[in-house]
């Protein structure tokens, strides 16, 4: 039936074949509407009464599959994981090349995290200050710089990888390194904390800034005492959920920090942070149970930053 | 800031990118089916990218199919039907399922998804593993969910409420009114809803790269395996030197050329609704 219904009997090729299905589908649902508007009206008022049944139907049980899917992922990671959490050398210091400890894994990343607010924190704050502050409203600069950040915000992870793999590692000589990865995260977090900064900014009433001027504060005193102080908790936020993608990040950083599970010494030492670790046992396919545990931890972190974001949100909200 | 990156992305993939393409010839790039970097003798290596390109797209769609529909409907639901109790409980989940690792949803892909399509894979075209373009499509449909269900959700909420106060005091009910006047009416928004989410998805590597199966060559069929443009990257960049590498890059300038034109479109189905 699926054969006849496909058309795979027309030898065609396939875009062809999809136009035809789709011009097909088109001419039967206007044959279906013209037959409709024929029936008569009691007919009608029912059949309009079981299609708005039916939507809203549709909505609680699509609503229900978004969050049944969710729950399924949570529920199964965890339920196969946590019994593994206690598994031996699961957090071993000591480890070898090859190794399915977390330990050094769970090292570099929070390494990483830190290089990444202390490189990409001020500056797309900064940013989003002169954006916000000092620039004229709809002055061109202000377009292109931000019509920039968006198009940075939509390239692809492993574009960034790409491209720190040929700039950091390979052209400044960094090597596989620390250094090399945070970087290029760095650069993928600024239009995340631009953006996030600048709504902050942006939601802080006018009269805080008249009132402060009136007072006789001048320009940077306002910022700094005044405005950055009430945006705090929409920054804080933001850079709250940029800690969540630096740690859910892997594509970027294969090519960049590199895959070799140690805990670093130095800047320029090659370290896998917990995804990517978590990408490599998977690979292993022996592992299943310690990919399970370590999805358990990865979890956990997104679900507490989650949550800690959550709770300023509603802070932020109410004050 | 923002503007030096961008350049330095653009110059470095440009440099890497282009002379590969010229070396292996434009038409032979885009067009050639045949990506076998490792052939030697007798055979000369080929580096055609169209099959990768197809399996993105076939995966792309594949993920619209699965998440546009249920990601439209929750957001229809969230903005308009759902008691304020639930809509508190529920918004927290879609931010959840945005914040989870694409290493996880991978790997969930993998000890899940795959298993289950296994089966039927082997009764339907006699073999495969279950890693195919539909595992692939099922895994990205569940992670552009919150990209879609967020943006329509506030395309829907943007919508002025004397549209809907007008639709029922035309005696429309609530579902039909939302479902004939609000929805049509936040139609520019909700394609830029899909648009991202598109975006999303072509650009997804490692949860594609677990559960797609990664065969370079044309996709054939739903249950089969295929091959993007992103896992394309990752598997074979740390073993590649030379022209692959080079060619590989050159499949990263494709998929930069592929988000910059969704990106475009984003930016234009906005403009048009400001």
């Amino acid at each position: 039936v699926i054969r006849v219904l496909s058309l795979a009997w027309i030898p065609l090729p396939l875009p062809v074949r999809i136009l035809l299905l789709i011009g097909i589908a088109v001419c039967l649902f206007k044959l279906l509407r013209w037959l409709y508007e024929g029936l008569p009206e009691e007919i009608l008022r029912s059949l309009v009464k079981f299609w708005d049944r039916l939507f809203l139907c549709l909505t609680w049980i699509f609503t229900g599959a978004t969050i049944l899917a969710l729950g399924f992922i949570l529920f199964h990671i965890l339920s196969n994981g946590i019994r593994h959490l206690v598994a031996p050398g699961l957090f071993a210091v000591q480890v070898t090349l090859g190794d399915i400890s977390m330990f050094p894994a769970i090292v570099s990343t929070v390494l990483m995290v830190v290089i990444v607010l202390a490189i990409s924190v001020p500056l797309g704050m900064f940013t989003a200050v002169y954006l916000v502050e000092y620039v004229k409203t709809g002055s061109r600069f202000v377009t292109i710089i931000r019509s920039a950040a968006e198009i940075l915000a939509g390239i692809p992870s492993i574009v960034y990888g790409l491209f720190g793999m040929m700039f950091f590692r390979v052209f400044l000589g960094f090597g596989y390194s620390i250094l090399a990865g945070s970087l290029t995260m760095s650069i993928m977090m600024l239009p995340l904390i631009m953006r996030t900064t600048e709504e902050a900014l942006k939601s802080v009433p006018d009269s805080f800034r008249e009132g402060s001027f009136a007072l006789g504060a001048g320009k940077l005193r306002t910022v700094f005492r005044i405005i950055l102080p009430s945006a705090m908790p929409g920054i804080l936020a933001g850079v709250i959920l940029s800690i969540g993608r630096v740690v859910g990040e892997s594509a970027a950083l294969i090519f960049t920090a590199g895959t070799i599970l140690q805990i670093p010494s130095s800047l320029f030492d090659s370290a896998s942070t917990l995804t990517v670790h978590m990408w490599r046992l998977s690979n292993y396919g022996r592992y299943v149970n310690e990919t399970y545990a370590t999805a358990v931890v990865l979890l956990m972190i997104v679900l507490l930053l989650n949550g800690i974001s959550g709770l300023i949100a509603r802070k932020f909200s109410k004050s | 800031m923002s503007i030096l990156a961008i350049s330095l992305i653009a110059i470095f993939l440009l440099s890497g990118g282009l002379p590969a393409i010229h070396e292996i010839g434009v038409r032979e790039f885009f067009l050639g089916t045949r990506w076998a970097p490792d052939d030697r003798y007798p055979a000369a290596p080929a580096f055609g990218v169209l099959p990768m390109i197809m399996g993105s797209i076939y995966i792309t769609i594949g993920a619209l199919v699965v998440g546009v529909p249920v990601g439209l409907f929750t957001a229809i639901f969230l903005a308009y039907i759902c008691p304020r109790r639930l809509y508190v409980a529920i918004k927290p989940v879609v931010n959840l399922l945005a914040g989870i690792p694409s290493v996880v949803y991978g790997f969930f892909g993998m000890v899940v998804i795959v298993p289950i399509i296994r089966p039927i894979a082997r009764e339907l075209t006699g073999g495969g593993t279950g890693e195919s373009i539909l595992a692939a499509s099922v895994l990205l449909g569940i992670m552009i969910l919150p990209v879609v269900i967020s943006i329509s959700e506030s395309a829907l909420r943007a919508v002025p409420d004397n549209y809907l106060e007008g639709a029922l005091a035309l005696g429309a009910s609530k579902t039909r009114s939302v479902l004939c006047v609000i929805v049509p009416a936040a139609k520019s928004g909700i394609m830029a809803a899909v648009v991202l989410g598109i975006g999303r998805a072509i650009g997804e590597t490692m949860a594609v790269n677990m559960v797609a199966g990664n065969q370079p060559r044309m996709p054939t069929h739903l249950l089969r395996g295929a091959r993007s443009l992103t896992a394309n990257i990752v598997m074979e960049m740390p073993y590649s030197y030379g022209l692959h590498s080079d060619a590989l890059t050159a499949t990263g300038v494709v998929l930069l050329l592929f988000i910059l034109l969704i990106n475009m479109t984003f930016v234009f189905l906005v403009r048009k609704k400001r």
